[in-house]
């Protein structure tokens, strides 16, 4: 979130889309709830079906899945042509004044530099155009000028008509025009409203430019940065926040740095690849605070190798494993499926071994079926969990699934009891970006061992194998520090210290070299006081100040609130800096007086920044810097060049769709989708699966687990799999609520219990009458006894996002009969 | 204090039938707000736990609804009910348990002496250890909540957790509330705060809202605020009474009652005659509390 969960109390309007907060964030929508209660603000939900979060809304519209830029991109053209978008705040705070480069253009639904071989982009023309009489790049401030991006945009956005909307999204005209005219309300300095969305948006093969979409349209209406604004990302899992910034994908460090990959073998390459080019333009100089990176990245190699890790071997960097490619899972689950690493250059053989550490593949990944035939090509796989999972026993999969007989795989599988959420101390960090302490309620039963411990003994055992051993690179396993109190089963506050940062030698005042800010051994205050010549250590420069000499700041619970908009800086600590809105610069003008003076985000009083922990050097007068100090042009992106689809989004039909693109049926899908084609993987068109179908969560399940619960009241709240179908599609086919379905894809078939509701819609798109479905996802074949069901994924695609490779689990093609 | 919390108002099938506490108490209630409401049944869970209530097996029959009515081991149920009208759709979710009547049914038409109790702060409460599983008191109830328990053989209920209320905390499932559309006090406070709700909601286009308070039982110690003021849509009977040919039983029954009540004083005064005044039980030194 950029914002936080209390601060949704804050907004005029709210637009909950691509997500069901009331369903699976109950409790973070007591701020929904208080919004419309305390200042009468209106909440929207635009959805493919009428949720739990739409029976209290204000306002719902319908859409098909997996329509929501065109739905996005339609609000851009209302705003942009009714002139309801806060132009002060475009000008100074937004890319939107800035010249393109006359290279760039879009046309039949391809971007400027599309190579058809590699299908990718080359992205040379994404760019600024530079300006001949400086060094810097041209702007033009009063936005006239036919090549600026808001001008571009206004183009690209002009074939969004509240007609092509209900053409594409099947949203009534009236309805789309009313969440219009509710959300561009928020454009005037006093109006604020936020978006929030979760997985319905991030499950889809555009996913990130469905976001990005969101977030150009607050920046025009002058949302982001102000309290009761921004974008918020409602996270699925109590501590995916957490894993996140920690590095739990493929290609970051923690803290968001990146991943070294092969080529840049010393840490001046990896630097030149890492660290953007400020990009100044005359009136607004970018902060571009990444020029920081080396200090975030030398402390945390000092963390990582510790006395090892020195200027002369360039901090341990040759030591760090290097990717030579994407192993985002879908790649290793691809690998192991088709017993293949040639596609990074490796040998015909896949991976031999796999550990799954608290995660369920055969559940959550897409095409159960191509899981738990990958699964059975290991040699061996270690499962650390608490409950006999589907991916554990995958080797006992039900036939349907398509495994082999269990005496035909040779998978040794090793089960470690892992101890449970409230059986461990340690942070949560929730959506709200607070690393939140809790405490063990209780001790894990049997032999169950905490992660740490785990994990620890692992590591220490390969080490001491290296150690006798020897191996190839061993100094990058030897030199590892683990330098806890107990090595074995480290106390989670020691490593939060770590990760927080400390000085190894004396720390000076940048201002008042005399001045000593740390001595050696204290822990640090913040980023601000990492180095890059080795005298700082710290995990992640992201989380740095949680835990300071005045102790573990995860722990606090203050409930004062000085500022009155609910920022509660005393209670836990929100990364970055404490800060509880990022992009805060934002909520003031030119003149760093707020927008809105009952909303202050910060403020300039005349010699510092007041408010909220400023995004902003505290001391730096308005207009040294542009608002959005991360980004090397210091100003949000209404123009992106960053992402691999695209500058601008634009509408693409799911990779399985009901109908061709309306707007350029040639390139009717993400041109740059991520589609696996192994024999695994087929793909149904709309002839033999007629209907759309959509995957969600339920509130009284969560994820795979709540099905193992034994004699629990959740199972009982909630009994088993469904499948919702709209009354009209039910009657057609006489399905009786109630009664047995059968759903099946390209993949697979299930069948679960009707579900005959108006709650799914009945559209009309394209000129046709289109049917959605929709199930949930937290059954399986491993369950408590009387629990189980079909596992949804058994149905789901192997496609995934071109920028996170995140699998498109909200919108594919499947047929449905009476079982 | 535990005394102080349960004196009792009234009493089923008691000789006077009137209050057999000293201090006038005010009357609790529960206060739900159906248009805050997300149906997330935490209230629910809450409800399970707490009161310690076997798992009901329930069945996945095509609905959101945990079960299609209350059960003797499931006291609180979130009611889920679609309707459209003019093309809006609406998906009611109504929090379904005892009403707590000033006037209650249940234990007007009861026939055991205190097996139904209705304490002065306004709780009406089945005690078991008198209750005769009759079920003469569904028969009284206008909400069809008291249901028979086939293992106990006793009718049970909520209790608008009386446990919980006497030592001075909320209900269960108020206390998991994530929305606050649940919320616990006097009855008094809590009808200000559903008069106040209804109002904002007729500003913000509910002309029909409505406080279901129904008179025809006297009250309830639950109030219930609804978006739309067609409480048959939330499964809620518009003008709910006490079934008239409960009232005319009861009526004839009670003068038979007093007597046997003369034939109990002379009874217990025999015994008294006999043994002496009965000493409290060992430990139990606040009187009748419920324990759970």
């Amino acid at each position: 979130m950029t914002n936080g969960w209390v601060d949704i109390k804050n907004a005029d309007v709210i637009l909950a889309m691509g997500g069901n907060p009331a369903e699976n964030h109950p409790v973070g929508f007591k701020w929904f709830i208080e919004a419309k209660k305390v200042r009468g603000a209106k909440l929207v939900v635009v959805d493919p079906r009428f949720t739990r979060t739409a029976a209290v809304a204000d306002f719902y519209a319908p859409l098909r899945p997996g329509t929501d830029i065109a739905f996005l991109l339609g609000l851009i053209r209302y705003a942009l042509n009714n002139g309801r978008y806060q132009e002060d705040y475009v000008r100074i705070h937004t890319n939107g004044p800035f010249i393109i480069k006359n290279e760039y253009s879009f046309n039949d639904g391809l971007f400027s530099g599309w190579d058809p071989n590699t299908k990718q982009y080359v992205k040379d023309s994404w760019g600024y155009q530079a300006d001949p009489k400086s060094t810097a790049y041209g702007v033009d401030p009063t936005m006239q000028n036919p090549r600026c991006v808001l001008q571009l945009l206004k183009q690209h956005v002009d074939r969004y008509t509240p007609e092509m909307v209900e053409r594409i999204c099947g949203t009534p005209k009236d309805k789309f025009l009313k969440v219009a005219e509710i959300v561009t309300s928020t454009h005037p300095a006093n109006r604020v409203g936020t978006i929030t969305y979760a997985l319905g948006w991030t499950q889809h093969s555009t996913a990130v430019q469905i976001i990005r979409t969101a977030a150009m349209l607050q920046l025009l209406l002058g949302n982001v940065g102000m309290p009761g604004g921004g974008v918020d990302a409602f996270r699925g899992h109590s501590n995916i926040q957490g894993a996140t910034d920690t590095a739990g994908n493929t290609e970051i460090l923690p803290g968001y740095l990146k991943t070294p990959q092969g080529q840049f073998q010393t840490l001046a390459d990896y630097y030149k690849n890492a660290i953007p080019m400020t990009l100044n333009q005359q009136a607004w100089p970018s902060m571009n605070y990444w020029v920081n990176y080396p200090k975030f990245m030398v402390s945390l190699l000092k963390s990582v190798y510790g006395n090892a890790a020195t200027k002369d071997n360039d901090w341990g960097y040759g030591w760090l494993p290097k990717i030579d490619a994407n192993y985002s899972w879908m790649y290793i689950f691809d690998d192991m499926y088709r017993g293949s690493s040639m596609r990074v250059g490796g040998k015909e053989t896949g991976p031999e071994g796999f550990i799954t550490f608290g995660m369920n593949p055969v559940g959550l990944g897409p095409n159960s079926k191509k899981m738990i035939a990958a699964l059975s090509k290991l040699k061996w796989m270690v499962v650390v969990e608490n409950a006999e999972t589907e991916t554990a026993t995958f080797w006992k999969a039900p036939k349907e699934y398509g495994g082999a007989a269990s005496s035909q795989i040779q998978t040794e599988v090793f089960m470690l009891p892992a101890a449970n959420f409230a059986e461990k101390d340690g942070t949560f960090t929730n959506s709200a970006r607070w690393l939140q302490w809790k405490w063990k309620a209780l001790d894990p039963p049997g032999q169950a061992k905490m992660d740490q411990e785990i994990l620890s003994r692992l590591f220490l055992a390969v080490q001491n194998l290296y150690r006798k051993e020897g191996g190839a690179v061993p100094e990058a396993v030897l030199n590892v520090t683990w330098a806890y109190a107990n090595p074995v089963n480290p106390d989670l506050a020691e490593v939060l210290k770590e990760m927080s940062g400390k000085a190894l030698g004396d720390i000076k005042d940048p201002k008042d070299p005399t001045k000593v800010l740390k001595t050696a051994g204290q822990q640090l205050d913040g980023f601000g006081q990492l180095q890059d010549d080795g005298s700082t250590l710290c995990g992640n420069w992201l989380h740095s100040g949680v835990y300071t000499e005045a102790g573990n700041n995860a722990q606090r619970r203050s409930t004062a609130d000085p500022t009155g908009l609910g920022m509660f800086h005393n209670w836990a600590f929100s990364w970055p800096a404490n800060r509880r809105i990022m992009y805060n610069r934002a909520s003031a003008d030119a003149n760093g007086q707020p927008w809105d003076p009952t909303r202050v985000g910060i403020r300039w009083d005349g010699a510092k920044w007041v408010g909220d922990v400023p995004d902003m050097k505290p001391d730096a007068p308005p207009g040294t810097y542009g608002a959005f100090i991360m980004l090397p042009e210091g100003v949000g992106r209404l123009f992106a060049p960053a992402l691999n689809d695209g500058p601008f989004p634009e509408h693409y039909e799911a990779v399985e769709a009901p109908i061709a693109n309306p707007l350029h049926p040639k390139v009717t899908s993400n041109p740059t989708a991520l589609i696996f084609k192994s024999d695994q993987d087929s793909f149904g068109t709309v002839d033999k699966f007629p209907y759309v179908c959509t995957t969600y969560r339920l509130t009284e399940h969560f994820h795979y687990w709540t099905k193992h619960q034994a004699g629990g009241v959740l199972n009982e709240l909630m009994p088993g799999f469904f499948v919702e179908i709209p009354e009209p599609l039910a009657r057609q086919k006489g399905i009786a609520n109630g009664s047995k379905v059968k759903v099946s894809s390209a993949r697979g078939a299930i069948e679960g219990t009707a579900m005959v509701t108006n709650r799914m819609p009945t559209l009309k798109i394209d000129g046709k009458d289109i049917w959605h479905i929709g199930f949930p996802i937290h059954w399986g074949y491993a369950a408590e006894k009387g629990h189980t069901g079909p596992l949804a994924n058994f149905l789901t695609p192997s496609v995934g996002d071109p920028n996170t490779w995140t699998p498109e689990y909200k919108a594919f093609l499947v047929n449905l009969e009476k079982a | 204090m535990t005394v102080q919390a349960l004196e009792i108002k009234r009493s089923s099938a008691a000789m006077w039938g009137t209050k057999t506490g000293l201090r006038e108490k005010p009357v609790v209630s529960k206060y739900i707000d159906t248009t805050t409401c997300i149906g997330c049944k935490a209230c629910e869970a809450a409800c399970q736990e707490w009161n310690d209530l076997k798992t009901v097996a329930t069945h996945q029959e095509g609905s959101y609804q945990t079960l299609p009515h209350l059960d003797a081991d499931f006291w609180n149920l979130i009611r889920f009910n679609e309707r459209e009208v003019d093309g809006g759709l609406m998906w009611l979710m109504r929090k379904d348990q005892c009403m707590h009547c000033a006037e209650p049914g249940c234990l007007e038409a009861c026939p055991a002496p205190g097996a139904i109790v209705q304490y002065a702060n306004g709780i009406v409460d089945v005690d078991p250890s008198k209750c005769i599983g009759c079920g003469y008191c569904s028969t009284g109830c206008p909400f069809d909540v008291p249901k028979f328990h086939k293992t106990t053989g006793k009718m049970a209920k909520c209790t608008l957790c009386v446990d919980r209320v006497e030592v001075g905390l909320e209900p269960a499932c108020i206390k998991a509330c994530p929305t606050g559309c649940l919320q616990f006090g006097s009855k008094e406070q809590m009808v200000a705060m559903g008069n106040a709700r209804v109002s904002q909601l007729k500003g913000a286009g509910f002309q029909d809202a409505m406080l279901y308070d129904p008179q025809g039982v006297g009250g309830t110690s639950v109030v219930t605020v609804l978006g739309h003021g067609h409480p048959e849509w939330y499964d809620l009977p518009r003008d709910p009474h006490v079934p008239l040919l409960v009232r005319a039983w009861k009526s004839i029954l009670r003068p038979l009652g007093v007597l046997a009540a003369f034939a109990a004083v002379i009874g217990v005064f025999g015994h008294y005659a006999t043994y002496g005044p009965k000493e409290p039980p060992e430990g139990d030194a606040g009187g009748e509390g419920r324990t759970k």
